[in-house]
């Protein structure tokens, strides 16, 4: 089992993507630059946060063309796991391998805090190890993190089930105190039709440790190894 | 402009327009032993210009104590360097981005981070943490600040944050901490002071020494345009007039993506080994990086400006010289290397160009193409600058009798309402606002961030092996209202209280860096605030035994003829061995008892360590201090047998704080009295009790007091202390406040607002559990400081503090929260 950080000019959460996956949980991870179109044989790739090409035009529209979308576009097609992390979730959208769009925050600034999400799903490889209903505390750290589509990908993403994290206030209400950046429906994260690509727009790499304020990101990072040994197993 | 064709010709006249003195034009004549050409003019001009040369601060700065024996690296290079264990190094150094933030906030703002950063890993250090020390006028309408001027203010403010913060985290940088504070006096004039802190294996730091006749000089990152010229050089060499906005051309504009880039790819260009030295092109850009890696190297230099990525077309040498555009950086290679270097920078897609080379003699020339735009010695012009001992003359004293100095309420008066106030005053309301637009958690390393602890708390990886070593601390501090009223005390006030935060996060203060922010050095009374408190700082950084390993001075902080207060800030470092030890300032359990820790100590007489007689500050008055000769008015005025010093000193002390000028609007008299080695045996004692694991929480008494501190304390035991609920959530609507309260009683017979509000330093509360309780007195009386049981915290939401038995604050904690939470936001958004 081996994990793929891609690394885009401007990405800045790459280290810590690698030091969770590598230092927390043990788990072989490494760089992959985005110039490279090998995925040097990883079984599931992380798209960092950051400020890819510094989000100027608009988030992750420059790194969408990036060489290494390529390939990781062909391996999402082929069922490999691909988490989008904040910009890397932006990507995600860019490239098509997610449905919706970032808008600015709500508020128009760059928020960075704690937040508290719901676990909507737990029928996806980002989020089998954790319970339904789960209230996760995780930071968030963006300017454009207001997730919008339209009316029938909304309606889509609702009856597919592919909407697997919810902003909420810390005892688990939906409403409008729990949602910092204006998402509709309070949207923090999604997974595609065929639950393999998935993004969210708060940390878990920064909620990986009881130091740092929480440890409560862990359970996607385990939820994709545990996908992974799963998958192992039932090709042996 | 010159250009290549029409040479100006340069006359006194010109070379005064540059700002240079006669006097300056003839050394400059002497130098070269002829007539400079106006390239060669400006070059000078830059260089020698106050931001570059510390041509008025030198003969001072030289006092400052900046040697020890975790000293890697102190004043001289691109950061101060320490020594933190296990083979790191910590690179760290704080820079004044005033000016340019007056005239362009956010660009201002951006382009203070961007070169601090710049500095850090020029040293081959990635910086770890971005703390920033802000100073603006008022932004609420009041006696002495109008509508206009306070909505002016707040734009300002808006600016410099929304600028830090895009530049932060765009970076990747966290910004964990800092403070802001509003004077009046900083209208016309913000500071915008920003610290960088990088950590690096001792083996891999770089120097901005050029090294090897033959060795290739690179050009890296950004392209050269006309933006910037003369910006921080002279915009901060000169004070602001009604013209200054039109200044607005010479502001910088930051690209924060370009240094991240440029971040990465020096860092691994570093890695090849085939780099000699480094310096990041700052202020006056190209002259200053080449210049002074030659000077330092004792080296010549040549390069052509043709070669030069630029970014328009038809620049001329002057320009080209003098561009102060951002992102980039000069380095020296190993000749035959060069080929290893440039393929680094490729790969991230910067401009490297090979743009000269490291010469022998000690000449530094810029030629253009096949001429010879300017021909200098390098040594005499980074070096042999002028240095000025400029007059210094005390001002008048200021005359002032009981009647100008707060008068206390009298006993017995119900003083919730005068604190509510307290805590809505923007210096002491929550800066949540503020520190939720900058990114404070990335690299995940911030143990503590802001508000958490007294100081910023990162824990360390080693750059290789990404293991967890030990932790940072990191505290700004600076109180320029104490130093406009007294500037030795008041310096010695924030290297005591910088050393105090940090110890109260749990950490060692060990090293210091200094950002002295002043009026016109042409004036004797700026000179004499700025030579007191370099005394200041020395005194105190010697008894607390933190060298000053670099910083920056900004003078010409003046508007129309108006200085602002003598403004140093000082930005402390602390080494925190275990990092689960970090003490955070929130109370945690109810139950636990609430101490105060007092370094004036059990029986210590003030001003000798030693320990003797004297009593406990039980009388409630301020015990005196043996300021000696270091603050005349103390002294002159102590009471020579009580220990104790009498009401009116009281008074007048309390004159210059927070309360006395939010609920009194009162700003006079003096700062409180400062004990160093009462403030070292609190320090000690702190940093023992974290080791300990003794205490629960722990918070310094500063701005606002005793009463302030125990509220803090109260507030961020919420459990989502870090976002509490937004203003829109209505409270009462179930919303699950659970907040600690306290019942406090002060058995104290100076006056209630003393003691409540007063701010004298050596003094921390700290929170212990009924098991640790003996342990934590044991330990307090080990250091010879002062522990007295004051309280108790409580569940629910009372907060009660009573003196000489009487209830002087009583109420909900929710309804001090809500003033305290919401002010800043609510002030800025003008309601």
């Amino acid at each position: 089992m081996k994990f793929g950080v891609v690394v885009f000019p401007g990405s800045n959460c790459d280290h810590d993507a690698f030091y969770a996956i590598g230092n927390v949980l043990k788990k072989p991870v490494e760089f992959i630059w985005h110039q490279s179109e090998d995925l040097a044989n990883c079984d599931a790739i992380i798209l960092p946060g950051g400020f890819s090409y510094g989000d100027y035009l608009r988030t992750g529209a420059i790194a969408r063309f990036s060489p290494v979308m390529n390939s990781v576009e062909k391996f999402a097609h082929s069922g490999g796991l691909v988490l989008g992390i904040c910009n890397g979730f932006q990507i995600l959208c860019e490239a098509g391998l997610l449905p919706g769009a970032m808008m600015r925050n709500s508020g128009l600034r760059f928020i960075c805090r704690h937040v508290h999400i719901r676990v909507e799903q737990t029928d996806t490889p980002f989020t089998n190890a954790a319970e339904r209903g789960q209230i996760l505390k995780i930071p968030i750290a963006h300017s454009d993190g207001n997730y919008t589509c339209d009316e029938a990908t909304l309606a889509d993403l609702e009856r597919n089930r592919q909407v697997i994290f919810r902003y909420t206030t810390p005892d688990g209400k939906d409403d409008d105190a729990g949602n910092p950046n204006g998402a509709v429906r309070n949207i923090a994260g999604v997974c595609n039709r065929e639950r393999n690509v998935a993004g969210l727009m708060p940390h878990p790499e920064r909620a990986s440790e009881a130091a740092l304020g929480s440890a409560d990101g862990l359970v996607i990072f385990r939820s994709m190894v545990e996908a992974l040994v799963g998958a192992a197993k039932a090709t042996a | 402009m010159a250009t290549a064709t029409t040479e100006i010709r340069v006359t006194p006249e010109i070379a005064a327009e540059h700002g240079l003195t006669a006097e300056e034009y003839a050394r400059v004549k002497q130098i070269l032993g002829r007539e400079p050409n106006i390239t060669e003019l400006g070059i000078f001009s830059v260089m020698w210009s106050e931001h570059c040369s510390y041509k008025s601060s030198k003969v001072h700065l030289k006092r400052l104590p900046t040697r020890g024996k975790l000293v890697v690296q102190g004043p001289g290079e691109n950061a101060g360097v320490v020594d933190i264990g296990d083979g790191l190094v910590a690179a760290f150094k704080i820079e004044s981005h005033n000016h340019p933030s007056y005239v362009e906030p956010f660009q201002g703002a951006t382009t203070g981070v961007g070169g601090i950063l710049r500095d850090i890993f020029t040293m081959g250090a990635r910086p770890i943490a971005v703390l920033d020390s802000l100073r603006f006028g008022e932004i609420i309408a009041g006696k002495r600040t109008t509508k206009e001027e306070a909505a002016k203010n707040r734009r300002i403010l808006d600016g410099v944050v929304r600028g830090i913060g895009s530049y932060g985290n765009c970076f990747g940088v966290p910004t964990v901490g800092g403070e802001v504070a509003f004077e009046p006096c900083y209208s016309q004039n913000p500071l915008v002071n920003a610290l960088a802190l990088g950590i690096a294996r001792k083996e891999d730091l770089f120097f901005a020494k050029a090294k090897g006749a033959g060795n290739p000089v690179i050009y890296v990152g950004a392209k050269t345009g006309r933006d910037g010229i003369h910006g921080a050089s002279l915009l901060a060499s000169a004070e602001f007039t009604e013209e200054s906005r039109q200044k607005r051309p010479n502001v910088q504009v930051g690209d924060p993506f370009m240094e991240k880039l440029l971040l990465e790819a020096c860092l691994e260009a570093m890695q090849t080994g085939a780099v000699v030295a480094i310096q990041d092109m700052g202020a006056a850009g190209l002259t200053c990086s080449t210049v002074e890696m030659a000077s330092r190297g004792g080296t010549g230099i040549e390069i052509d400006l043709a070669k030069v990525p630029q970014r328009e077309t038809g620049m001329t040498p002057y320009e080209i010289m003098l561009s102060e555009s951002q992102e980039r950086m000069l380095l020296v290679a190993e000749k035959g290397r060069e080929h290893e270097v440039l393929a680094v920078f490729k790969k991230w897609g910067l401009d490297a160009v090979v743009v000269g080379r490291v010469t022998e003699g000690g000449l530094a020339r810029i030629k253009n193409s096949g001429s010879v735009a300017a021909e200098i010695p390098a040594h005499p012009l980074a070096e042999e600058g002028p240095v000025y001992n400029r007059p210094i003359a005390a001002p008048a004293p200021r005359v002032e009798s009981e009647k100008d100095w707060f008068a206390f309420a009298p006993e017995g008066t119900n003083l919730t309402q005068n604190f509510l106030k307290l805590l809505a005053s923007p210096a002491i309301a929550s800066k949540r606002w503020i520190t939720e637009q900058y990114d404070t958690s990335v690299r995940t390393n911030t143990l503590a961030g802001p508000g958490a602890s007294d100081a910023a708390v990162v824990r360390i990886k080693d750059p290789k092996t990404n293991v967890v070593k030990r932790a940072l601390a990191l505290s700004t501090d600076g109180n320029g209202r104490w130093c406009q009223l007294n500037p030795r005390v008041g310096a010695m006030h924030a290297v005591a209280e910088a050393a105090r935060n940090i110890a109260a996060s749990g950490a060692r203060p060990i090293a210091a860096t200094n950002c002295l922010n002043f009026g016109s050095p042409e004036k004797p009374e700026v000179m004499w605030q700025f030579s007191e408190t370099i005394d200041g700082i020395a005194v105190a950084c010697n008894a607390l035994g933190t060298p000053i390993t670099g910083g920056n001075v900004s003078f010409y902080n003046e508007t129309l003829g108006k200085s602002i207060f003598p403004t140093p800030v000082i930005g402390m470092l602390g080494v925190l061995d275990d990092v689960s030890r970090v003490l955070k300032i929130a109370f945690r359990n109810d139950g636990d008892t609430i101490v105060l820790l007092d370094g004036f100590g059990v029986g210590a007489t003030l001003g000798s360590p030693a320990g003797g007689a004297s009593p406990a500050p039980t009388l409630g008055l301020i015990p005196r201090t043996d300021l000696g000769n270091q603050s005349p008015a103390c002294h002159s005025e102590r009471s020579e047998e009580s220990g104790l010093v009498p009401p009116v000193i009281a008074s007048r002390q309390f004159s210059s704080s927070e309360y006395s000028k939010t609920v009194g609007g009162i700003v006079a008299g003096e700062p409180p009295a400062i004990d160093l080695a009462t403030e070292k045996r609190l320090i000690n004692c702190l940093v023992a009790l974290a080791a300990d694991g003794a205490v629960e929480s722990a918070h310094d008494i500063s701005d606002g007091g005793l009463a302030v501190t125990l509220a803090e304390s109260c507030f961020a035991n919420q459990p989502d202390a870090c976002h509490p609920e937004s203003p829109r959530s209505s409270r009462g609507e179930g919303s699950a406040f659970s907040f600690l309260g306290a019942t406090v009683n002060l058995d104290d017979s100076s006056p209630a607002e003393h003691a409540l509000f007063g701010e004298r330093g050596a003094r921390a509360i700290v929170s212990v559990s009924r098991t640790n309780l003996a342990a934590v007195l044991a330990i307090a009386r080990q250091y010879n400081v002062a522990a007295r049981e004051i309280g108790r915290i409580t569940r629910g939401d009372a907060f009660r503090i009573e003196h000489k038995g009487r209830a002087v604050i009583d109420s909900p904690v929710e309804i001090l929260h809500d003033a305290w939470a919401h002010s800043l936001e609510r002030s800025i958004s003008g309601k």
